[in-house]
Protein backbone atom coordinates (compact mmCIF):
# COMPACT_ATOMS: atom_id res chain seq x y z
CA UNK A 1 0.00 0.00 0.00
CA UNK A 2 1.07 3.57 -1.37
CA UNK A 3 1.62 6.46 1.50
CA UNK A 4 -0.56 8.93 1.21
CA UNK A 5 0.28 12.58 1.73
CA UNK A 6 -3.06 14.13 2.45
CA UNK A 7 -1.77 17.79 1.65
CA UNK A 8 -1.40 19.45 -2.06
CA UNK A 9 -0.29 23.25 -2.88
CA UNK A 10 0.11 24.34 -6.09
CA UNK A 11 -1.50 26.78 -8.68
CA UNK A 12 -5.21 26.73 -8.68
CA UNK A 13 -7.40 26.19 -12.04
CA UNK A 14 -10.37 27.52 -12.17
CA UNK A 15 -13.68 26.05 -13.47
CA UNK A 16 -17.80 26.97 -13.54
CA UNK A 17 -19.88 25.01 -11.97
CA UNK A 18 -22.04 22.01 -13.82
CA UNK A 19 -18.97 20.08 -15.52
CA UNK A 20 -20.29 17.36 -17.11
CA UNK A 21 -18.36 13.82 -16.52
CA UNK A 22 -18.45 14.05 -20.77
CA UNK A 23 -15.91 17.20 -20.52
CA UNK A 24 -13.90 15.41 -18.36
CA UNK A 25 -13.93 12.60 -21.31
CA UNK A 26 -15.11 13.22 -24.46
CA UNK A 27 -17.44 10.26 -25.73
CA UNK A 28 -14.83 10.32 -28.69
CA UNK A 29 -12.30 9.53 -26.64
CA UNK A 30 -13.37 6.98 -24.12
CA UNK A 31 -11.54 4.09 -25.96
CA UNK A 32 -8.47 6.34 -26.87
CA UNK A 33 -5.00 5.27 -24.69
CA UNK A 34 -4.98 7.26 -21.37
CA UNK A 35 -1.91 9.50 -22.63
CA UNK A 36 -4.26 10.37 -25.49
CA UNK A 37 -7.19 11.05 -23.43
CA UNK A 38 -5.49 13.53 -21.05
CA UNK A 39 -4.68 16.10 -24.02
CA UNK A 40 -8.82 16.76 -24.17
CA UNK A 41 -9.46 16.80 -20.71
CA UNK A 42 -11.57 19.87 -20.01
CA UNK A 43 -10.37 21.36 -22.86
CA UNK A 44 -13.60 22.76 -23.64
CA UNK A 45 -13.33 24.97 -20.61
CA UNK A 46 -9.96 25.84 -20.66
CA UNK A 47 -7.77 24.86 -23.38
CA UNK A 48 -4.75 25.81 -21.98
CA UNK A 49 -5.47 23.01 -18.89
CA UNK A 50 -4.55 20.11 -20.61
CA UNK A 51 -1.40 21.59 -21.93
CA UNK A 52 0.19 23.69 -18.91
CA UNK A 53 -1.48 21.98 -15.80
CA UNK A 54 1.67 20.73 -13.17
CA UNK A 55 2.02 17.86 -11.38
CA UNK A 56 0.54 19.09 -8.09
CA UNK A 57 -1.98 21.84 -9.35
CA UNK A 58 -5.35 22.23 -8.14
CA UNK A 59 -8.76 22.19 -9.94
CA UNK A 60 -11.42 23.93 -8.08
CA UNK A 61 -14.48 24.04 -9.34
CA UNK A 62 -18.60 24.93 -8.78
CA UNK A 63 -20.94 22.75 -7.69
CA UNK A 64 -22.21 19.67 -9.36
CA UNK A 65 -18.37 18.63 -10.49
CA UNK A 66 -18.79 15.27 -12.09
CA UNK A 67 -22.44 15.34 -13.11
CA UNK A 68 -23.96 13.00 -15.97
CA UNK A 69 -22.75 9.46 -16.43
CA UNK A 70 -21.00 7.79 -13.36
CA UNK A 71 -18.24 6.93 -15.79
CA UNK A 72 -15.03 6.25 -13.21
CA UNK A 73 -12.66 7.12 -16.33
CA UNK A 74 -13.44 10.67 -16.15
CA UNK A 75 -12.10 10.69 -12.56
CA UNK A 76 -8.96 8.69 -13.85
CA UNK A 77 -8.39 11.21 -16.48
CA UNK A 78 -8.50 14.29 -14.38
CA UNK A 79 -5.92 12.42 -11.86
CA UNK A 80 -4.10 11.34 -14.80
CA UNK A 81 -3.03 15.19 -15.65
CA UNK A 82 -0.98 15.21 -12.36
CA UNK A 83 -3.00 17.08 -10.56
CA UNK A 84 -3.08 16.99 -6.76
CA UNK A 85 -6.37 16.96 -5.67
CA UNK A 86 -9.19 18.27 -7.08
CA UNK A 87 -11.98 20.89 -4.95
CA UNK A 88 -15.28 21.35 -5.68
CA UNK A 89 -18.39 23.68 -3.72
CA UNK A 90 -20.55 20.07 -4.32
CA UNK A 91 -19.67 17.02 -6.17
CA UNK A 92 -21.85 14.94 -8.32
CA UNK A 93 -22.85 11.94 -5.86
CA UNK A 94 -21.78 9.09 -8.34
CA UNK A 95 -18.24 12.07 -8.85
CA UNK A 96 -17.27 11.86 -5.45
CA UNK A 97 -17.80 8.27 -5.13
CA UNK A 98 -15.28 7.78 -7.94
CA UNK A 99 -12.86 9.65 -6.80
CA UNK A 100 -11.89 7.44 -3.73
CA UNK A 101 -12.49 4.26 -6.44
CA UNK A 102 -9.50 5.10 -8.04
CA UNK A 103 -7.65 7.42 -5.83
CA UNK A 104 -7.96 11.05 -6.84
CA UNK A 105 -7.88 13.47 -3.20
CA UNK A 106 -10.77 15.47 -3.42
CA UNK A 107 -12.77 18.19 -0.91
CA UNK A 108 -15.69 20.41 -0.88
CA UNK A 109 -15.45 23.66 0.27
CA UNK A 110 -18.94 25.29 -0.14
CA UNK A 111 -18.24 28.51 -1.31
CA UNK A 112 -14.78 27.55 -3.03
CA UNK A 113 -15.64 29.13 -6.32
CA UNK A 114 -16.01 32.61 -4.47
CA UNK A 115 -12.69 32.86 -2.45
CA UNK A 116 -10.56 31.27 -5.68
CA UNK A 117 -9.26 32.89 -8.68
CA UNK A 118 -7.33 31.33 -11.51
CA UNK A 119 -3.72 31.24 -11.15
CA UNK A 120 -4.00 31.42 -7.26
CA UNK A 121 -1.43 29.91 -5.01
CA UNK A 122 -3.59 26.81 -3.11
CA UNK A 123 -3.04 24.49 -0.17
CA UNK A 124 -5.40 21.68 0.39
CA UNK A 125 -5.04 19.58 3.35
CA UNK A 126 -8.03 16.89 3.16
CA UNK A 127 -6.86 15.00 6.43
CA UNK A 128 -7.34 17.61 8.24
CA UNK A 129 -10.00 19.46 6.59
CA UNK A 130 -7.76 22.55 5.87
CA UNK A 131 -7.87 25.14 2.80
CA UNK A 132 -5.76 28.25 2.33
CA UNK A 133 -5.47 30.37 -0.40
CA UNK A 134 -1.90 31.92 -0.39
CA UNK A 135 -2.71 34.84 -2.76
CA UNK A 136 -4.92 36.11 -1.02
CA UNK A 137 -4.73 34.74 3.00
CA UNK A 138 -8.43 33.07 3.13
CA UNK A 139 -9.06 29.93 5.07
CA UNK A 140 -11.61 27.44 5.39
CA UNK A 141 -11.83 24.82 8.22
CA UNK A 142 -14.33 21.90 6.97
CA UNK A 143 -14.91 18.09 7.67
CA UNK A 144 -11.99 16.47 7.03
CA UNK A 145 -12.15 12.83 4.48
CA UNK A 146 -12.82 10.10 6.81
CA UNK A 147 -10.08 8.23 7.98
CA UNK A 148 -11.09 4.94 6.36
CA UNK A 149 -11.82 6.83 2.67
CA UNK A 150 -8.16 8.12 3.02
CA UNK A 151 -7.17 4.85 3.57
CA UNK A 152 -8.68 3.52 0.62
CA UNK A 153 -7.29 6.40 -1.44
CA UNK A 154 -3.95 5.16 -0.82
CA UNK A 155 -4.81 1.61 -1.29
CA UNK A 156 -5.69 2.90 -4.96
CA UNK A 157 -9.45 2.28 -4.45
CA UNK A 158 -11.71 -0.71 -3.15
CA UNK A 159 -11.27 -3.78 -4.82
CA UNK A 160 -7.27 -3.01 -4.02
CA UNK A 161 -8.34 -2.22 -0.08
CA UNK A 162 -10.13 -5.55 0.30
CA UNK A 163 -7.52 -7.77 -1.09
CA UNK A 164 -4.65 -5.82 0.54
CA UNK A 165 -6.00 -5.24 3.99
CA UNK A 166 -8.26 -8.35 5.06
CA UNK A 167 -8.55 -6.65 8.53
CA UNK A 168 -10.28 -3.57 7.30
CA UNK A 169 -13.67 -4.56 8.12
CA UNK A 170 -12.98 -4.17 11.52
CA UNK A 171 -11.74 -0.17 11.07
CA UNK A 172 -14.46 1.87 9.26
CA UNK A 173 -16.84 2.17 11.93
CA UNK A 174 -14.46 3.31 14.45
CA UNK B 1 -33.50 16.06 18.98
CA UNK B 2 -34.76 13.62 16.20
CA UNK B 3 -33.44 11.50 13.55
CA UNK B 4 -34.59 11.18 9.88
CA UNK B 5 -35.37 8.02 7.89
CA UNK B 6 -32.06 7.94 6.30
CA UNK B 7 -29.89 7.97 9.82
CA UNK B 8 -31.99 5.37 11.32
CA UNK B 9 -31.26 2.98 8.32
CA UNK B 10 -28.07 3.59 8.41
CA UNK B 11 -27.81 2.98 11.64
CA UNK B 12 -29.34 -0.23 11.64
CA UNK B 13 -27.46 -1.16 8.34
CA UNK B 14 -23.73 -0.55 10.12
CA UNK B 15 -24.85 -0.81 14.11
CA UNK B 16 -23.07 2.74 14.73
CA UNK B 17 -25.36 4.58 16.64
CA UNK B 18 -25.28 8.34 16.44
CA UNK B 19 -24.82 9.17 12.84
CA UNK B 20 -24.72 12.54 11.62
CA UNK B 21 -24.73 14.00 7.99
CA UNK B 22 -21.64 13.60 5.97
CA UNK B 23 -20.63 10.82 8.09
CA UNK B 24 -18.52 7.84 6.44
CA UNK B 25 -19.47 4.48 7.66
CA UNK B 26 -19.61 1.06 6.22
CA UNK B 27 -23.24 -0.49 5.78
CA UNK B 28 -24.19 -4.26 5.55
CA UNK B 29 -26.63 -3.81 3.01
CA UNK B 30 -29.60 -6.51 2.56
CA UNK B 31 -29.69 -6.88 -0.97
CA UNK B 32 -27.43 -6.28 -3.67
CA UNK B 33 -28.91 -6.19 -6.97
CA UNK B 34 -26.55 -5.79 -10.53
CA UNK B 35 -28.49 -5.74 -13.53
CA UNK B 36 -27.30 -6.98 -17.52
CA UNK B 37 -23.91 -5.78 -16.67
CA UNK B 38 -23.26 -8.43 -13.86
CA UNK B 39 -20.74 -9.65 -16.12
CA UNK B 40 -18.67 -6.97 -14.96
CA UNK B 41 -19.12 -7.72 -11.38
CA UNK B 42 -18.40 -11.13 -11.77
CA UNK B 43 -14.70 -10.64 -14.25
CA UNK B 44 -13.27 -8.51 -10.96
CA UNK B 45 -14.81 -11.43 -8.63
CA UNK B 46 -12.79 -13.34 -10.87
CA UNK B 47 -9.98 -10.98 -10.58
CA UNK B 48 -9.80 -11.36 -7.51
CA UNK B 49 -9.30 -14.97 -7.26
CA UNK B 50 -12.89 -16.05 -6.53
CA UNK B 51 -12.94 -15.10 -2.94
CA UNK B 52 -15.70 -16.35 -0.74
CA UNK B 53 -19.27 -14.62 -1.03
CA UNK B 54 -20.45 -13.27 2.29
CA UNK B 55 -23.88 -13.72 1.95
CA UNK B 56 -25.18 -14.95 -1.80
CA UNK B 57 -28.36 -15.00 -0.40
CA UNK B 58 -28.13 -11.22 -0.36
CA UNK B 59 -27.26 -11.00 -4.15
CA UNK B 60 -30.07 -10.72 -6.78
CA UNK B 61 -29.25 -10.50 -10.60
CA UNK B 62 -31.73 -9.35 -13.29
CA UNK B 63 -30.80 -9.38 -16.75
CA UNK B 64 -32.93 -6.57 -17.67
CA UNK B 65 -31.25 -3.78 -20.21
CA UNK B 66 -30.54 -5.50 -23.00
CA UNK B 67 -33.18 -8.58 -23.51
CA UNK B 68 -33.27 -11.01 -25.36
CA UNK B 69 -29.90 -10.83 -26.02
CA UNK B 70 -29.01 -8.56 -29.11
CA UNK B 71 -25.56 -10.06 -30.17
CA UNK B 72 -23.50 -13.00 -29.61
CA UNK B 73 -21.35 -10.30 -27.10
CA UNK B 74 -24.56 -9.56 -24.69
CA UNK B 75 -25.36 -13.85 -25.08
CA UNK B 76 -22.32 -14.57 -23.97
CA UNK B 77 -22.55 -12.37 -21.03
CA UNK B 78 -25.84 -13.48 -20.04
CA UNK B 79 -23.90 -17.40 -19.64
CA UNK B 80 -21.35 -15.89 -18.09
CA UNK B 81 -24.12 -14.59 -15.29
CA UNK B 82 -25.81 -18.02 -15.39
CA UNK B 83 -23.17 -20.22 -15.23
CA UNK B 84 -22.40 -17.85 -12.33
CA UNK B 85 -25.71 -18.45 -10.79
CA UNK B 86 -25.26 -22.15 -10.81
CA UNK B 87 -21.90 -22.46 -9.70
CA UNK B 88 -22.54 -19.80 -6.33
CA UNK B 89 -26.01 -21.14 -6.03
CA UNK B 90 -27.37 -17.00 -6.30
CA UNK B 91 -31.53 -17.94 -5.54
CA UNK B 92 -32.59 -14.22 -6.69
CA UNK B 93 -31.57 -14.67 -10.25
CA UNK B 94 -33.90 -12.96 -12.79
CA UNK B 95 -33.72 -13.73 -16.26
CA UNK B 96 -34.43 -12.31 -19.72
CA UNK B 97 -38.17 -12.84 -19.56
CA UNK B 98 -38.76 -11.15 -16.06
CA UNK B 99 -38.69 -7.12 -16.58
CA UNK B 100 -36.65 -3.79 -14.99
CA UNK B 101 -34.52 -5.10 -12.14
CA UNK B 102 -36.32 -2.35 -9.51
CA UNK B 103 -40.20 -3.42 -10.20
CA UNK B 104 -39.01 -7.23 -10.38
CA UNK B 105 -37.15 -7.16 -6.54
CA UNK B 106 -40.46 -5.93 -5.72
CA UNK B 107 -43.21 -7.71 -6.87
CA UNK B 108 -40.79 -10.72 -5.89
CA UNK B 109 -41.01 -9.32 -2.03
CA UNK B 110 -37.28 -8.36 -2.17
CA UNK B 111 -37.41 -5.44 -1.24
CA UNK B 112 -38.58 -4.26 2.88
CA UNK B 113 -39.04 -1.37 4.82
CA UNK B 114 -36.20 -0.30 6.82
CA UNK B 115 -33.57 -2.30 4.34
CA UNK B 116 -30.15 -0.72 2.83
CA UNK B 117 -30.53 -1.68 -0.62
CA UNK B 118 -27.70 -1.10 -3.43
CA UNK B 119 -27.74 -1.46 -7.13
CA UNK B 120 -25.72 -0.74 -10.40
CA UNK B 121 -28.47 1.81 -11.30
CA UNK B 122 -28.78 4.99 -10.57
CA UNK B 123 -32.87 5.02 -10.38
CA UNK B 124 -32.24 2.15 -7.54
CA UNK B 125 -33.54 5.16 -5.17
CA UNK B 126 -37.03 3.39 -6.18
CA UNK B 127 -36.90 1.28 -3.19
CA UNK B 128 -38.15 3.88 -1.12
CA UNK B 129 -42.05 3.64 -2.26
CA UNK B 130 -42.07 0.98 -0.12
CA UNK B 131 -39.76 2.53 2.49
CA UNK B 132 -36.49 0.83 1.60
CA UNK B 133 -33.10 3.10 1.58
CA UNK B 134 -31.75 2.19 -2.00
CA UNK B 135 -28.99 3.69 -3.86
CA UNK B 136 -27.12 3.08 -6.56
CA UNK B 137 -23.05 2.27 -6.93
CA UNK B 138 -20.44 1.39 -9.09
CA UNK B 139 -20.17 -2.04 -10.47
CA UNK B 140 -16.81 -2.85 -8.85
CA UNK B 141 -18.57 -1.34 -5.33
CA UNK B 142 -21.33 -4.26 -5.74
CA UNK B 143 -18.36 -6.90 -5.74
CA UNK B 144 -16.70 -5.63 -2.97
CA UNK B 145 -20.20 -5.98 -1.23
CA UNK B 146 -20.32 -9.75 -2.19
CA UNK B 147 -17.06 -10.42 -1.18
CA UNK B 148 -17.32 -8.13 2.27
CA UNK B 149 -20.88 -8.11 2.95
CA UNK B 150 -20.74 -4.09 3.15
CA UNK B 151 -20.47 -0.59 1.46
CA UNK B 152 -18.97 2.91 2.22
CA UNK B 153 -21.85 5.00 2.98
CA UNK B 154 -21.71 9.02 3.43
CA UNK B 155 -24.86 9.95 5.93
CA UNK B 156 -27.16 12.07 3.86
CA UNK B 157 -28.82 15.22 4.56
CA UNK B 158 -32.68 15.05 4.51
CA UNK B 159 -35.18 17.35 2.34
CA UNK B 160 -38.74 16.95 2.79
CA UNK B 161 -41.12 17.28 -0.02
CA UNK B 162 -45.14 18.25 0.75
CA UNK B 163 -47.65 17.80 -1.77
CA UNK B 164 -50.70 19.12 -1.83
CA UNK B 165 -53.56 17.32 -4.03
CA UNK B 166 -55.49 16.18 -5.35
CA UNK B 167 -54.12 16.79 -8.90
CA UNK B 168 -56.56 18.20 -11.81
CA UNK B 169 -57.89 15.47 -14.38
CA UNK B 170 -55.28 14.53 -16.37
CA UNK B 171 -52.45 15.13 -14.21
CA UNK B 172 -50.48 12.42 -12.42
CA UNK B 173 -47.73 11.81 -10.37
CA UNK B 174 -45.31 12.37 -13.16
CA UNK B 175 -46.07 15.91 -13.52
CA UNK B 176 -45.80 16.00 -10.08
CA UNK B 177 -41.86 15.04 -10.40
CA UNK B 178 -41.11 16.72 -13.48
CA UNK B 179 -42.25 19.92 -12.63
CA UNK B 180 -40.09 19.46 -8.79
CA UNK B 181 -37.36 18.44 -10.99
CA UNK B 182 -37.79 21.63 -12.77
CA UNK B 183 -37.76 23.91 -9.57
CA UNK B 184 -35.34 21.99 -8.11
CA UNK B 185 -33.16 21.39 -11.23
CA UNK B 186 -30.66 18.31 -12.26
CA UNK B 187 -28.52 18.88 -8.68
CA UNK B 188 -30.91 20.60 -6.39
CA UNK B 189 -31.16 16.98 -3.74
CA UNK B 190 -27.66 16.32 -4.77
CA UNK B 191 -26.92 13.93 -2.08
CA UNK B 192 -30.25 13.99 -0.21
CA UNK B 193 -32.39 11.97 0.96
CA UNK B 194 -35.88 13.12 -0.17
CA UNK B 195 -38.74 12.42 1.60
CA UNK B 196 -42.26 12.46 0.09
CA UNK B 197 -45.17 13.70 2.60
CA UNK B 198 -48.48 14.86 3.12
CA UNK B 199 -52.56 13.66 2.16
CA UNK B 200 -51.78 13.29 -1.47
CA UNK B 201 -48.33 11.48 -1.25
CA UNK B 202 -50.54 8.91 1.47
CA UNK B 203 -53.42 8.56 -1.02
CA UNK B 204 -51.25 7.11 -3.88
CA UNK B 205 -50.84 3.42 -4.41
CA UNK B 206 -47.26 1.98 -4.59
CA UNK B 207 -46.88 2.00 -8.02
CA UNK B 208 -47.22 5.29 -8.04
CA UNK B 209 -44.89 5.84 -5.21
CA UNK B 210 -42.27 3.83 -7.33
CA UNK B 211 -42.56 6.86 -9.85
CA UNK B 212 -41.82 10.16 -7.12
CA UNK B 213 -38.83 7.55 -5.65
CA UNK B 214 -37.42 6.55 -8.92
CA UNK B 215 -37.48 10.37 -10.50
CA UNK B 216 -35.94 11.85 -7.65
CA UNK B 217 -32.82 10.57 -8.28
CA UNK B 218 -33.09 12.86 -11.50
CA UNK B 219 -32.82 15.79 -8.92
CA UNK B 220 -29.75 14.11 -8.18
CA UNK B 221 -31.21 12.31 -4.69
CA UNK B 222 -28.68 9.63 -3.24
CA UNK B 223 -32.25 8.19 -2.16
CA UNK B 224 -36.29 9.11 -2.10
CA UNK B 225 -38.68 8.00 0.69
CA UNK B 226 -42.48 7.40 1.11
CA UNK B 227 -43.15 6.73 5.24
CA UNK B 228 -45.03 2.96 4.75
CA UNK B 229 -48.05 2.85 5.87
CA UNK B 230 -51.71 0.59 5.60
CA UNK B 231 -50.73 0.58 1.70
CA UNK B 232 -47.02 -0.34 2.22
CA UNK B 233 -48.44 -3.18 4.23
CA UNK B 234 -50.94 -4.51 1.88
CA UNK B 235 -48.55 -4.22 -1.06
CA UNK B 236 -46.14 -6.76 0.63
CA UNK B 237 -48.37 -9.02 1.65
CA UNK B 238 -49.80 -9.11 -1.73
CA UNK B 239 -46.14 -9.95 -3.16
CA UNK B 240 -45.41 -12.33 0.05
CA UNK B 241 -43.51 -10.92 2.59
CA UNK B 242 -44.28 -11.75 6.32
CA UNK B 243 -45.11 -8.93 7.60
CA UNK B 244 -43.82 -10.05 11.11
CA UNK B 245 -40.52 -9.53 9.69
CA UNK B 246 -41.27 -5.85 8.49
CA UNK B 247 -39.70 -3.22 10.81
CA UNK B 248 -40.47 0.15 9.73
CA UNK B 249 -38.77 3.06 10.05
CA UNK B 250 -39.80 6.73 9.64
CA UNK B 251 -38.29 10.34 10.37
CA UNK B 252 -39.08 11.25 14.22
CA UNK B 253 -41.39 13.97 14.31
CA UNK B 254 -38.54 16.90 15.33
CA UNK B 255 -36.03 15.48 12.91
CA UNK B 256 -34.41 17.97 11.42
CA UNK B 257 -35.00 18.35 7.96
CA UNK B 258 -32.37 20.51 5.61
CA UNK B 259 -34.60 21.51 2.76
CA UNK B 260 -38.63 21.51 3.31
CA UNK B 261 -39.88 22.21 0.09
CA UNK B 262 -44.25 22.43 -0.52
CA UNK B 263 -45.51 21.61 -3.78
CA UNK B 264 -48.80 22.76 -4.60
CA UNK B 265 -50.69 19.57 -7.31
CA UNK B 266 -54.26 21.23 -7.53
CA UNK B 267 -53.67 23.05 -10.21
CA UNK B 268 -50.85 21.83 -11.81
CA UNK B 269 -50.80 21.34 -15.96
CA UNK B 270 -48.73 18.25 -17.25
CA UNK B 271 -45.90 18.74 -17.39
CA UNK B 272 -42.97 17.95 -19.98
CA UNK B 273 -39.19 17.78 -19.96
CA UNK B 274 -38.11 19.02 -23.16
CA UNK B 275 -34.66 18.46 -24.98
CA UNK B 276 -32.17 17.74 -23.89
CA UNK B 277 -32.12 17.36 -20.00
CA UNK B 278 -34.84 16.25 -17.55
CA UNK B 279 -34.92 19.60 -15.83
CA UNK B 280 -35.54 21.44 -18.59
CA UNK B 281 -39.48 21.23 -17.48
CA UNK B 282 -41.99 23.55 -18.86
CA UNK B 283 -46.04 23.01 -18.49
CA UNK B 284 -47.60 21.56 -21.66
CA UNK B 285 -49.53 24.62 -23.00
CA UNK B 286 -46.12 25.72 -24.26
CA UNK B 287 -45.19 22.81 -26.46
CA UNK B 288 -48.42 21.66 -27.60
CA UNK B 289 -48.44 21.06 -31.15
CA UNK B 290 -45.55 19.50 -31.51
CA UNK B 291 -45.27 16.73 -34.02
CA UNK B 292 -43.59 13.63 -32.58
CA UNK B 293 -42.36 10.27 -34.78
CA UNK B 294 -42.72 7.83 -31.63
CA UNK B 295 -44.15 7.36 -28.45
CA UNK B 296 -42.48 5.19 -25.57
CA UNK B 297 -44.44 4.03 -22.93
CA UNK B 298 -41.59 2.03 -20.98
CA UNK B 299 -39.00 2.48 -18.19
CA UNK B 300 -38.76 1.92 -14.63
CA UNK B 301 -40.63 5.34 -14.16
CA UNK B 302 -43.70 5.03 -15.73
CA UNK B 303 -44.64 1.13 -17.57
CA UNK B 304 -46.01 -0.53 -14.40
CA UNK B 305 -49.89 -1.79 -14.57
CA UNK B 306 -51.61 2.07 -13.19
CA UNK B 307 -49.48 3.30 -16.09
CA UNK B 308 -50.43 0.76 -18.76
CA UNK B 309 -53.94 1.07 -17.38
CA UNK B 310 -54.20 5.07 -18.06
CA UNK B 311 -52.65 4.88 -21.75
CA UNK B 312 -55.36 2.19 -22.34
CA UNK B 313 -58.37 4.40 -20.87
CA UNK B 314 -57.16 7.11 -23.58
CA UNK B 315 -56.75 4.73 -26.12
CA UNK B 316 -59.54 2.66 -26.31
CA UNK B 317 -61.57 3.15 -29.56
CA UNK B 318 -58.65 5.38 -30.57
CA UNK B 319 -56.13 4.60 -33.64
CA UNK B 320 -52.92 6.46 -33.29
CA UNK B 321 -52.03 8.66 -36.15
CA UNK B 322 -50.53 7.67 -39.55
CA UNK B 323 -46.71 8.20 -39.40
CA UNK B 324 -46.30 7.38 -35.30
CA UNK B 325 -44.95 4.92 -33.74
CA UNK B 326 -46.25 3.60 -30.25
CA UNK B 327 -43.97 1.56 -28.38
CA UNK B 328 -45.33 -0.46 -25.45
CA UNK B 329 -42.66 -2.16 -23.01
CA UNK B 330 -44.52 -3.32 -19.80
CA UNK B 331 -41.94 -3.19 -16.54
CA UNK B 332 -42.27 -6.85 -15.77
CA UNK B 333 -43.41 -10.36 -17.18
CA UNK B 334 -46.09 -9.94 -13.77
CA UNK B 335 -47.66 -6.65 -15.09
CA UNK B 336 -47.61 -7.91 -19.10
CA UNK B 337 -49.79 -11.19 -17.89
CA UNK B 338 -52.13 -8.53 -15.91
CA UNK B 339 -52.60 -6.63 -18.44
CA UNK B 340 -53.25 -9.20 -21.32
CA UNK B 341 -55.64 -10.76 -18.70
CA UNK B 342 -57.24 -7.87 -18.51
CA UNK B 343 -57.70 -6.69 -22.33
CA UNK B 344 -55.33 -3.86 -21.67
CA UNK B 345 -52.74 -5.56 -24.27
CA UNK B 346 -55.58 -5.93 -26.51
CA UNK B 347 -56.73 -2.47 -26.24
CA UNK B 348 -53.40 -1.05 -26.97
CA UNK B 349 -52.77 -3.34 -29.67
CA UNK B 350 -56.29 -2.49 -32.03
CA UNK B 351 -55.39 1.47 -31.31
CA UNK B 352 -51.87 0.18 -33.26
CA UNK B 353 -49.42 -0.12 -30.31
CA UNK B 354 -46.45 -2.44 -31.23
CA UNK B 355 -46.02 -4.46 -27.75
CA UNK B 356 -42.23 -5.06 -26.58
CA UNK B 357 -41.22 -7.98 -23.92
CA UNK B 358 -40.54 -6.90 -20.61
CA UNK B 359 -37.01 -5.37 -19.49
CA UNK B 360 -35.92 -1.74 -19.99
CA UNK B 361 -36.15 -1.49 -23.51
CA UNK B 362 -36.05 1.52 -25.55
CA UNK B 363 -34.99 3.35 -22.09
CA UNK B 364 -31.80 1.83 -22.13
CA UNK B 365 -31.45 2.36 -25.97
CA UNK B 366 -32.24 -1.57 -26.85
CA UNK B 367 -34.78 -0.76 -29.43
CA UNK B 368 -36.50 1.96 -30.79
CA UNK B 369 -34.25 4.38 -31.66
CA UNK B 370 -34.87 6.96 -34.21
CA UNK B 371 -33.30 8.80 -37.03
CA UNK B 372 -31.14 12.28 -37.41
CA UNK B 373 -34.21 14.83 -36.67
CA UNK B 374 -36.56 12.48 -34.79
CA UNK B 375 -38.65 13.10 -31.90
CA UNK B 376 -40.01 10.93 -28.85
CA UNK B 377 -42.15 11.70 -26.62
CA UNK B 378 -41.12 8.89 -23.81
CA UNK B 379 -42.86 7.90 -20.37
CA UNK B 380 -38.63 7.28 -19.11
CA UNK B 381 -36.60 9.19 -16.84
CA UNK B 382 -34.01 10.44 -19.26
CA UNK B 383 -33.79 12.60 -22.07
CA UNK B 384 -29.79 12.91 -22.50
CA UNK B 385 -28.99 13.70 -26.40
CA UNK B 386 -28.20 10.27 -28.33
CA UNK B 387 -29.99 8.15 -25.71
CA UNK B 388 -32.17 6.55 -28.46
CA UNK B 389 -30.35 6.45 -31.33
CA UNK B 390 -28.93 9.57 -33.52
CA UNK B 391 -27.85 12.40 -31.81
CA UNK B 392 -29.94 14.66 -33.85
CA UNK B 393 -32.75 13.48 -32.42
CA UNK B 394 -35.05 14.57 -29.39
CA UNK B 395 -36.69 13.19 -26.73
CA UNK B 396 -39.20 14.81 -25.09
CA UNK B 397 -40.48 13.11 -21.31
CA UNK B 398 -44.62 13.12 -20.30
CA UNK B 399 -46.73 11.37 -18.49
CA UNK B 400 -48.77 8.11 -19.57
CA UNK B 401 -51.76 9.57 -20.45
CA UNK B 402 -49.89 12.54 -22.12
CA UNK B 403 -48.39 10.25 -24.29
CA UNK B 404 -51.14 8.47 -24.99
CA UNK B 405 -53.05 11.21 -26.42
CA UNK B 406 -50.12 12.69 -28.17
CA UNK B 407 -49.66 9.12 -30.06
CA UNK B 408 -53.71 9.52 -30.90
CA UNK B 409 -53.00 13.14 -32.40
CA UNK B 410 -48.95 12.59 -33.40
CA UNK B 411 -48.46 15.84 -31.71
CA UNK B 412 -47.59 16.74 -28.02
CA UNK B 413 -51.32 17.09 -26.90
CA UNK B 414 -52.73 17.67 -23.10
CA UNK B 415 -55.18 14.76 -22.41
CA UNK B 416 -57.69 16.57 -20.87
CA UNK B 417 -58.41 17.08 -24.79
CA UNK B 418 -58.82 13.44 -25.64
CA UNK B 419 -61.30 12.41 -23.15
CA UNK B 420 -63.43 14.23 -21.51
CA UNK B 421 -63.47 14.51 -17.44
CA UNK B 422 -65.09 11.46 -15.49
Amino acid sequence: MGELVPRYEGRCWKFPANIPTDALVKSRYVFDPMDEIVKHVLEDYNPRFPLEVQPGDIVVAGHHFGQSSGRAIAAKALKATGIGCVVSNAFSRTFFRNCFEIGLPSLEIPDATDIVEDGDHLVVDIAQGFFRNETSGVERHVAPASPFLLRMLAAGGLINLTQSDPDWASTANT
Amino acid sequence: MGKTFAVKALERASGVTGLVPGQIVDAYPALYMSHTATWRCIKTWERMGEPELFDKDRIAMVMDHISPAQTSKIAGDHRLSREFRDKMGIKHFFDVNAGIAHVVLMEHGLVKPGDLIIGTDSHSTIYGALGALGTGVGFSEITAAWVTGKLWMKVPQSMKVIVQGPLPEGVYPKDVMLKLIGDLTADGATYYSVEFHGSWVESLSTSERMTLCNLAMEAGAKNAFVPPDAETMRYLAEHGVDLDTVEPLVSDPDAVFDRVIELDGTALEPQIAVPHNVDNVVPISQVVGTKVDQVFIGSCANAKYDDLAIAARYLKGNRIADGVRLVVTPASADIMAKAAADGIVTTLIQAGALITNPGCGACAGSGGAMADGEVTLSTANRNFRGRMGSYESSIYLSSPAVAAASAITGVITDPSRVLAPV
